[in-house]
């Protein structure tokens, strides 16, 4: 097969653009998989007549690493690793859908310290996100010192992530039954004197930005998306409560004791770039209200399950007991059993609805395990909402959809 | 289960024979292929299932009857529900109704089925690769695709191996 017959014509695009594109009348243009603003390797062709978008057709798969199909080679315990490799900008919340999947499937206990402890770190990786969306939608309108402020206070949470797993980003800080291990002395002092600072933040942010002529001429009634489009096309997260309906996961369907925390859902009812970037700035708020009331309440005892069969005994326990030596021996060389079945477990990731389908077939690889990921879903919308815009809003609306390509591809 | 679900998974028994299943409180849905356009805008139109959150599939190679599960998820915002519906499929080229013209994100979602398993979708408004470039031979998250490794070829199993090895077309 020649090179002409791999890159993709204009004949078998013929469905996808507009017959003013065969007779030449418009342009095909390549936008990525190198582009800084399409925030990873995503490619759009656009067909443009002159600086409108007549239609645009998303090419993704550049950052596809067959992860599923890796996980079915490992061990319950090995694939966790992976999951950090999924949406890069959320490795906790990804640690977690796939603990709480694990949780589930085998029917596993989780103590309350850990649960706590857990949506303080999702909730912390949240902001994280967010500010990374903040950052690089920001700059991609060319405001680029939020880039350098977000920045750096991300690095703060990086510091308590290092402290309680010993990595920034790669965390797989929690184990199906808890977590790897409790969190080190200095560690709630850590994020208590954050979230007592982070509020100051948010709302600089929101002074530089919120109320700018420039980005409001960029941003406002720019990509409309209405709530009857977003729920038929299955938009999830802080874009679909930009479009004014009310869809939480945490609300919805608590996991983790999120339904012990109070908390409130930020909506917006325009559904245009600006509804979406103040919906995700109020959810940075409600993060920290949630982290507060988890740490004010921060329960004592185990860290993780004491079901051995699932869970290893502890380090200390080795040395005196014969059936922790069993119990350590089987867990790290064969795996624990999973039931012939599956359970399909959403949690509520920075982006939407993060899913994990995962089916066992009673051994200790999972037999399949599918992530339902929100960027894969949301990016779909983009061709609908960015029709009759300029190349430059297209920019703008990439941005707000906050998608990650590594979360796209998987 | 939420009992909620009760009158809804009785009607599409009725309706499509439609069997049911339950594993740690959420209930599944076996349902012939053949129905799936109906059963997805019967849920969506008279049952208030607003989304398709999520598709994909199974392989259960070296079974052959069914070979395939595919597996939707519907979600009802409005009354808090979600439901596991399967479409189990016979055959190492099966083939699919798309349900596209209910739920219009299902485009992207078959896309990845055709490509990753080669259910062969009906009805769709653009089957190509979506995730593995277009020149790509094979449907990886078969059972019968071999994990980036290479096989060990043996004498007596050498031309069994050599033909599944996995290649680009040229």
């Amino acid at each position: 097969m020649t090179l002409e017959q791999i890159e993709i014509t204009t004949e078998e695009l013929r469905h996808l653009v507009s017959s003013r594109a065969i007779e030449g009348e418009t342009i095909l243009l390549n936008m990525g998989p190198q582009h800084p603003s399409t925030h990873g390797v995503l490619r759009l062709l656009l067909e443009l007549d002159g600086e409108i978008v007549v239609n645009c057709i998303p090419d993704i798969g550049f950052l596809h690493t067959g992860i599923e199909k890796n996980m079915e080679a490992k061990s319950y315990e090995k694939v966790e690793v992976m999951t950090d490799r999924l949406d890069y900008l959320n490795t906790m919340g990804n640690n977690l859908a796939y603990c709480l999947a694990v949780e589930k499937l085998v029917d596993l206990d989780v103590p309350e310290r850990a649960q706590a402890i857990r949506v303080i770190f999702a909730e912390l990786q949240r902001i994280a996100s967010h500010f990374v969306w903040l950052a690089t939608h920001l700059l991609d309108l060319g405001a680029m010192s939020v880039f350098f402020y977000a920045f750096n206070q991300r690095e703060r949470i990086f510091d308590l992530m290092e402290m309680a797993g010993g990595q920034r980003m790669m965390t797989t800080y929690f184990r199906p039954g808890g977590l790897w291990r409790d969190v080190p002395a200095g560690w709630e002092e850590g994020v208590r004197e954050l979230i007592d600072d982070l509020p100051r933040h948010f709302e600089k942010y929101e002074a530089l930005i919120s109320k700018n002529p420039i980005f409001l001429d960029r941003t406002k009634n720019i990509g409309v998306l209405s709530a009857k489009d977003a729920l038929a096309w299955g938009v999830t997260g802080s874009t679909l409560r930009g479009s004014g309906v009310n869809y939480d996961l945490r609300k919805a369907e608590p996991y983790s004791g999120y339904e012990r925390y109070d908390f409130d859902v930020p909506l917006a009812s325009e559904g245009d770039v600006y509804a979406r970037y103040w919906v995700r700035m109020k959810e940075l708020y409600q993060s920290v209200r949630i982290i507060r009331q988890a740490l004010d309440t921060l329960p004592g005892g185990p860290f993780r399950s004491n079901n051995r069969k699932f869970v290893p005994p502890p380090r200390s326990e080795l040395g005196e007991s014969m059936e922790a030596v069993i119990h350590h021996f089987k867990l790290w060389t064969e795996g624990f059993p999973a039931p012939k079945n599956s359970v399909y477990l959403p949690v509520e990731s920075p982006r939407g609805e993060l899913g994990v389908l995962l089916e066992g077939d009673g051994g200790p690889k999972p037999y399949r395990c599918h992530w339902r990921t929100p960027s894969f879903v949301n990016l779909q919308i983009l061709p609908k909402i960015s029709k009759g815009c300029y190349v430059a809003d297209l920019v703008a609306i990439i941005g707000s959809i906050d998608i990650v390509l590594g979360d796209t591809d998987r | 289960m939420n009992p909620a679900l009760e009158p809804i998974l009785a009607d599409l028994e009725k309706q499509f024979g439609a069997s049911r299943s339950e594993f740690r409180d959420q209930a599944k849905l076996l349902l012939g292929p053949e129905h799936i356009v109906a059963a997805a805008t019967a849920l969506r139109d008279r049952h208030g299932f607003e989304m398709l959150a999520g598709l994909s599939a199974v392989d259960y190679w070296p079974q052959r009857a069914p070979r395939f599960h595919t597996v939707y998820q519907f979600k009802s915002l409005a009354k808090n529900l979600r439901l596991e519906v399967r479409v189990p499929l016979d055959g190492d080229d099966p083939e699919l109704e798309s349900i596209t013209s209910v739920f219009p994100n299902a485009d992207w979602h078959e896309r990845e089925l055709w490509d990753m398993f080669g259910l062969r979708i009906q009805n769709h408004p653009d089957l190509r690769r979506i995730l593995m470039p277009a020149d790509w031979t094979g449907h990886p998250l078969r059972k019968d695709y071999p994990l980036g490794y290479e096989e060990v070829q043996f004498s007596f199993n050498f031309e069994e191996i050599e033909q599944r090895k996995p290649r680009p077309k040229d």
